[in-house]
């Protein structure tokens, strides 16, 4: 039972960076997910493993940070909230466009603009179809429990490292705020210069002590003719992680005939739906995408033409619902059910919206 | 077994950490465990509730419309909660600052005299474990010997020497608390 604890969403995935070997966290508070700076600072990672914890002094300052180490082949990442990831998107589209390894963390709330504190998934389109300028991605990764908080730190330093490409973990209020049972993962040490050296030299500005060429990180090309060729080569990338990384759980999915599609808490909720719902015999089932880029279409279509009906079921006004659709291909009705705000929908209101489509079915 | 109850009062009243004592008992004992609190405004200088969930299964959704038991330290959450009490579940209120008491008849309802318990211990502190202990007597969900380790857990070694003294008080709340409606 050594590591089993009961902690916050925010608190574990703090606690897995330090355990990762993250090198440095540079960030600016904002509720619901200041826990994360605090228990770093609490923790003093500085004895632990070395780590850099630095506030800065804004959201800007600390995507740049980012920028700045990650281009030195350093293990790091920053976290915001709703408003303080739009801060960050300029560094981040230049991130994705300089081709560096990097974990950023939104735990979304309500919007737009200041909006509430309270839970939200509003920021899906900000986190999957851009958001900052310019063809990029992000790969983008939705945790539904607080063990997940803390399993897709490493998760991520691993994808960001394989791909060179910025990752971003979309939690919400909730999933940081509440308190869940946790097995932490087995601490692992951070890199020492000549390991970084030795896996990294390529790229990272690692002072060229072996003569090698200059390493420039940039993400400036004023030639049309070469920054097309950097565009053909990161599409290149994209679809390389679109074949090789997306995921998703099917929860019920083998004998229903309707299908709710859910990430974060609202794969949560529904889970809860789908007990309610089949013990009054409805036969529901659940796709929660783990990646929301790369998205699980295929494991959507494969049920489109099957099941009567799709909902997805989001805390916003209806964005992956475009995605579903999408991979739907018009093949079986898609409705949406959110609500906003940082409001949460109950169990209750989900099943009712799910009896209501069946009805027009 | 899962057990879904709703913890609603002021804060400051010990509401979310008797959430947090309640959760940690429930990890010794081998269960698993959600606590999801409110963290919005409400909190700062209002109500504050907090959602926790014990279970031998996987817990699907910590956000739920319904619950096993409300535990109800405040007027405004009588207003809020007491309707969302599961048909034959419990209501266990202080009767302290409630000018409106439950009326549902399809539910077992109990009272405990928190506020008065503690200030006759001459310690306001452990209003939430007269309370926990009151709620433990008619919901055994944990076992004593891990609700000492739970404490043990919760608060930090500096404030151990403090856990005799919750016990005590966890023990008055099972000896003073009144089931004013039995349905069992």
């Amino acid at each position: 039972m050594e590591d089993v604890k009961l902690m916050k969403g925010n608190e574990a995935l703090a606690e897995a960076a330090i355990r990762a070997g993250v090198d440095a966290y540079f960030g600016y508070p904002i509720t619901p997910q200041s826990e994360v700076i605090e228990y770093l600072m609490a923790q003093r990672p500085e004895n632990r493993t070395g780590m850099v914890v630095l506030q800065a002094e804004s959201e800007v300052a600390a995507i740049n940070m980012v920028y700045g180490a990650a281009g030195a082949g350093k293990k790091v990442m920053t976290s915001s909230s709703s408003p303080g990831i739009s801060l960050k998107l300029e560094g981040i589209s230049y991130i994705a466009g300089a081709e560096l390894p990097c974990l950023i963390v939104n735990v979304m709330r309500g919007g737009p603009g200041l909006g509430t504190i309270q839970p939200s998934q509003a920021d899906y389109f900000q986190a999957v179809k851009g958001g900052g300028h310019g063809d990029y991605r992000l790969i983008v990764l939705a945790p539904s429990t607080v063990q997940e908080m803390a399993d897709f730190v490493d998760k991520s330093f691993k994808l960001a490292f394989k791909y060179r490409n910025p990752v971003m973990i979309l939690a919400d209020g909730a999933i940081g705020q509440m308190m869940e049972k946790v097995y932490l993962p087995d601490a692992k040490p951070r890199l020492t210069d000549d390991e970084l050296i030795e896996k990294y030299d390529s790229w990272a500005t690692t002072g060229r002590k072996n003569g090698r060429k200059q390493n420039i990180i940039t993400s400036l090309n004023l030639k049309s003719e070469k920054q097309e060729v950097h565009n053909l080569d990161l599409q290149a990338k994209y679809k390389r992680i679109e074949e090789n990384e997306t995921e998703s759980e099917e929860i019920h999915c083998e004998d229903a005939d309707y299908i709710m599609v859910a990430f974060g808490t609202s794969a949560r909720i529904c889970q809860k739906v789908i007990q309610i719902g089949r013990e009054k015999g409805m036969k529901l089932g659940l796709i929660r995408p783990i990646t929301l880029w790369p998205y699980p279409s295929k494991t959507i279509a494969k049920y489109a033409g099957k099941v009567k009906g799709f909902i997805s079921v989001e805390m916003n006004a209806g964005q992956m619902v475009e995605d579903v659709r999408l991979a739907v291909d018009g093949k079986t009705p898609v409705i949406h059910y959110g609500r906003m705000g940082g409001m949460i929908a109950t169990p209750g209101e989900v099943l009712t919206a799910v009896e209501n489509h069946l009805k027009t079915l | 077994m899962t057990e879904e109850i709703i913890i609603a009062g002021f804060g400051g009243q010990g509401v979310l950490s008797m959430g947090k004592i309640l959760a940690y008992s429930g990890i010794m004992e081998g269960q698993e465990v959600s606590w999801m609190p409110s963290y919005g405004p409400e909190m700062r200088g209002g109500t504050a509730n907090v959602a926790v969930i014990l279970s031998d299964e996987r817990i699907n959704s910590p956000i739920l419309h319904e619950f096993d038991t409300a535990i109800v330290l405040n007027q405004q959450s009588m207003d809020k909660f007491e309707a969302t009490v599961k048909k034959g579940g419990l209501l266990l209120y202080d009767p302290n600052g409630i000018s409106h008491p439950p009326t549902r008849t399809d539910i077992n309802i109990a009272t405990i005299e928190g506020a008065k318990e503690a200030s006759d211990m001459n310690n306001r502190k452990v209003f939430n474990m007269i309370i926990m202990g009151a709620y433990l007597k008619l919901h055994p969900i944990v076992k004593m010997e891990n609700i000492h380790k739970g404490l043990e857990k919760s608060l930090p070694s500096r404030h151990h020497n403090l856990i005799p003294m919750n016990e005590q008080a966890i023990q008055v709340g099972m000896k003073k608390v009144n089931l004013i409606q039995n349905l069992n």
